[in-house]
């Protein structure tokens, strides 16, 4: 029930990972569309089940900003046979964890339960695919709109900074884009969406050709194969599958974007954003190291000039946001120090940025980069749940879910040349957008 | 194959049976003790190195002590500077940080298993010979300054602070922040650390815990290889930093202007870890604010939609953690939302819970238990807490049949025992102007205004 997922890392390397380690994956589409992952191991009783429907806050229409992550919360309001409020508590009596989460351009639901109750998880996504709309009421919808009202509030309006993630894509994606609108939604266009909605965005994005099912860890694949064409078998697929919207932009923003926020927060941070090229694409990955070399952990480097040497921040990362239409985003986050002013923390951002370009990256750099990269890459294994949202993400994004497996090797190809040309290419002051938070008062007892 | 019903519901099959990682203690002679489990299914190792300096041994004036101290072990050691160190693990692939808690400061290692002897070493240099030089001290002191600065703006931490001073006495530990005040912090000097970290980090008392892809030979003498030589005593901790304030229910509100909602907490001192009422309340607060289906969450967001989410939980510590009711809801009916706190408060303990109430938490807090330990961190963390309250050695073995076992009249004596309405104290984080009224009009306490600089500072 979060519309707050930080982007996720995707992907990941190792040599180790590569000779030891690849996830089983077999896969089945059925005649509805529908694409079905299966991942099998037995280390604990336990099973994954991920559901990811290609639908997001990319597709609302025109006036119905917060539509996708409003209609995230309805499906946890019932279903033909389910009750308002009882999935949550059929998984939770079951033994399971669950919750659902909207992005940009994607929706997912996610059980994990132990494995005698793989059967309810998946019986339970079926029915709200398949028979959402009986249980449908104003009612309900009018809670749901006033929760995630407070959902805004708290996460947005009340939140230092909290407008962050909705003013940046607002910034970096031009009007017309898919990207370009808040996710969360305005207050004005939830408080007009209506049952009519639910049913034509339901009919429209909720069908089988437009998802991918993985079920991940302790099941036995013929009985998970007959539960799946049992329960998703007889679900319609979209007569009429929907056009989608126009993702393509100018693949460098060919000037410097600037936006200051005043806002009620006691520290400046500067968010510098440089348009790349989509996530999983061949220049991405120079991308995706160059984010680790700048803003991964205590060794990279904004942390060693602007945290550790010139103290202008008192924290610094960098992360791509792993966007797979249309451009991504590399993202510099710095929140200043005591006493800094917004005017000197940007300009520490922009130098540093510009020191990468002029230098170019080291051996070493890259060395740490992928060892970091590598060690998170077996650490995003452990558990079940992130197994299969990793299976769906790479199965809906690139149409197959074992190119997990060779994200490895992927990220050992990447060469310091490579990443140094990157960064040449990408980071220079001409393809920044510049976030800039301002104190509305600039606190006169710090100095004291 | 016969088609089957698609509405009718699935029953459950045989479950299979489940057992905490095996796991095996040994001493050092010098009193160092290493707990080790070996769980093969990835191959990645946690260490954990917890050590009895909990931010409870803060000495009084010297508030958020531990917590820099821990946060300086990193920050070099021998001929190594911090930049250095950390450059030197990340190459590794591995992580390395230290902080501390109310109960204890931890240096926490996460590596590849080819890479554990390395990394290990590195561990075991900043736990007994850290630089802690004065130029990192006095970058990390500004940062913990910056962050009490930030916190200002943030109405959870906000809140969660003002609750602390509205349910302890003033000048007990639990009263203050873990990471100290602006003044406590802004006071703190160099030799201060030095001392506390001479005080109190020493073998006895100190537990390294280690967990994945690793044999328990091989762990024990990894650990004793880098660990053994280390000498040194520490005290046993003995003051309570819990003393609760003897006060009658009172509101404060800490002042956010034209805040859109307002940031709560309802609550008062709990117990300690250790009560023997653990499980009984345990399966308390899940039904009555710690589940989704919880009668908190779907009253205050399913029924009213004050809110995006209300909750309970107790912060459960060595010495009495505060026990909270807490959500965030929209001004206009922060009131209401009160209100309807307490009434959950006083139904929880007036009647027994439903059989359905009982077998939802009982179910999900048994079924989920597997789920709860599928990483190194997460196995190494119960480990750890394990270690730092002395809980038995089948404390997880036992686990499901303890929650299985308690009753409804269980669960309502400690609920009549433990909480108690006139001992309640609400700390809205909001603006003044729109709630004061409707608070004052509920009439359970006096309210109060205090500012946000006020509620960190002093």
């Amino acid at each position: 029930m979060m519309s707050h997922t930080a982007p996720s890392r995707i992907c990941a390397t190792g040599r180790y990972l590569s000779v030891h380690m690849q996830i089983p994956i077999e896969t089945e589409t059925l005649a509805n569309g529908l694409r079905v992952i299966y991942s099998e191991d037995h280390v604990a009783p336990l099973v994954a089940v991920n559901l990811w429907y290609h639908v997001g806050s990319a597709n609302e229409r025109e006036g119905r900003t917060g539509f996708a992550h409003l209609f995230e919360h309805m499906l946890f309001q019932g279903s033909a046979n389910v009750q308002a409020n009882e999935h949550f508590e059929l998984v939770q009596r079951a033994g399971g964890t669950l919750n659902g989460s909207t992005w940009l351009d994607r929706t997912n639901y996610y059980e994990t339960v132990p494995s005698n109750q793989l059967a309810l998880a998946l019986w339970l996504e079926a029915d709200r695919m398949g028979r959402l709309l009986p249980a449908m009421t104003q009612q309900k919808l009018d809670t749901q709109r006033d929760v995630v009202k407070n959902e805004r509030r708290w996460s947005v309006d009340n939140q230092p900074y909290g407008t962050w993630w909705e003013r940046l894509p607002a910034l970096t994606y031009p009007v017309t884009h898919p990207y370009h609108h808040s996710l969360i939604g305005s207050m004005e266009h939830l408080s007009d969406a209506s049952l009519e909605d639910v049913a034509e965005f339901f009919a429209t994005w909720y069908t089988p050709d437009n998802a991918v099912l993985t079920i991940a860890g302790d099941f036995d694949p013929a009985e998970a194969r007959d539960l799946v064409r049992d329960y998703f078998g007889p679900i319609a697929r979209n007569p009429s599958p929907p056009s989608r919207p126009d993702f393509s932009v100018p693949p460098r923003f060919e000037r410097p974007l600037r936006e200051v926020v005043e806002d009620d927060v006691q520290l400046p941070r500067a968010i510098v954003a440089m348009r790349i090229p989509p996530c999983g694409t061949e220049r991405w990955y120079a991308a995706s190291v160059a984010g680790a070399i700048l803003g991964m952990r205590k060794g990279s480097r904004l942390y060693r000039t602007l945290v550790r040497e010139q103290r202008v921040a008192a924290d610094a990362s960098a992360y791509t946001f792993d966007l797979t239409k249309g451009a991504d985003l590399l993202v510099v986050d710095a929140t200043a120090n005591a006493e800094i002013s917004a005017d000197r923390l940007e300009r520490a951002v922009h130098e540093a940025l510009d020191a990468l370009v002029r230098d170019g990256v080291t051996d070493a750099e890259l060395a740490r980069a992928l060892a970091l990269i590598e060690t998170d890459f077996v650490s995003s294994l452990q558990s079940a749940s992130d197994r299969a949202d990793t299976l769906s993400r790479f199965a809906t994004y690139f149409g197959d879910a074992t190119l997990v497996n060779a994200q490895p090797a992927r990220y050992q190809r990447v060469t310091a040349a490579e990443v140094t040309a990157f960064v040449r290419e990408w980071c220079t002051a001409d393809n920044r957008a510049t976030l800039l938070y301002v104190p509305k008062v600039m606190v006169s007892e710090v100095a004291a | 194959m016969t088609a089957i019903d698609t509405n009718l519901r699935p029953t459950p099959g045989a479950p299979r049976d489940y057992h905490f990682p095996a796991f095996e203690s040994q001493t050092l002679a010098n009193g160092l003790r290493v707990v080790v489990a070996p769980v093969r299914k990835l191959p990645l190792v946690t260490v954990l190195a917890l050590v009895d300096a909990g931010s409870v041994a803060d000495p009084v004036g010297q508030e958020g002590v531990a917590q820099l101290t821990a946060s300086l072990l990193t920050e070099g050691t021998g001929n190594l500077t911090g930049a250095a160190l950390a450059e030197r693990v990340e190459l590794m692939g591995s992580t390395l940080d230290a902080g501390a808690d109310w109960d204890s400061s931890v240096v926490k290692l996460t590596t590849l298993a080819s890479r554990l002897p390395d990394a290990i070493a590195l561990l075991a240099r900043v736990l007994t010979e850290p630089s802690l030089p004065d130029d990192e001290f006095q970058r990390l002191r500004g940062e913990r300054l910056a962050d009490l600065l930030q916190q200002r703006s943030e109405p959870r931490s906000l809140a969660d602070e003002a609750f602390a001073q509205a349910v302890y006495a003033p000048g007990a530990r639990y009263a203050m922040p873990d990471g100290g005040t602006e003044r406590s912090v802004r006071g703190l000097t160099l030799e201060q650390l030095r001392a506390f970290y001479a005080a109190r980090y020493a073998p006895l008392g100190t537990t390294v815990v280690v967990v994945g892809d690793v044999a328990i030979d091989e762990a024990v003498a990894l650990v004793s290889q880098v660990l053994s030589g280390w000498r040194g005593n520490a005290p046993l901790l003995s003051s309570a930093p819990d003393s609760a304030l003897v006060a009658p229910r009172g509101i404060r509100i800490v002042r956010k202007a034209d805040a859109p909602q307002s940031e709560l907490r309802v609550g008062h001192v709990a117990p300690a870890r250790l009560t023997p009422d653990y499980f009984p309340l345990v399966l308390c607060n899940a039904i009555l604010g710690g589940l989704f289906s919880s009668r908190l969450n779907l009253n205050l967001r399913e029924e009213h939609a004050y809110t995006y989410g209300a909750s309970s939980g107790v912060d459960w510590r060595r010495w009495a953690g505060p026990f909270s009711m807490d959500a965030a809801v929209q001004s206009e009916v922060t009131a209401a939302a009160v209100r309807e706190m307490l009434s959950e408060f006083d139904r929880i303990r007036a009647e027994p819970v439903t059989a359905g109430e009982l077998t939802l938490a009982q179910s999900y807090l048994d079924g989920v238990f597997p789920i709860r330990f599928e990483t190194t961190r997460a196995i190494a963390s119960a480990l750890a807490t394990q270690a730092i309250y002395g809980l038995p050695a089948d404390y997880y073995d036992s686990y499901r049949a303890n929650i299985r076992a308690v009753t409804a009249d269980d669960l309502l004596r400690a609920a009549h025992t433990h909480l108690d309405p006139s001992r309640l104290q609400v700390v809205a984080v909001g603006d003044p102007d729109a709630i004061a009224d409707t608070l004052a009009a509920l009439g359970i306490g006096a309210v109060t205004v205090t500012e946000a600089a006020d509620t960190l500072g002093q």
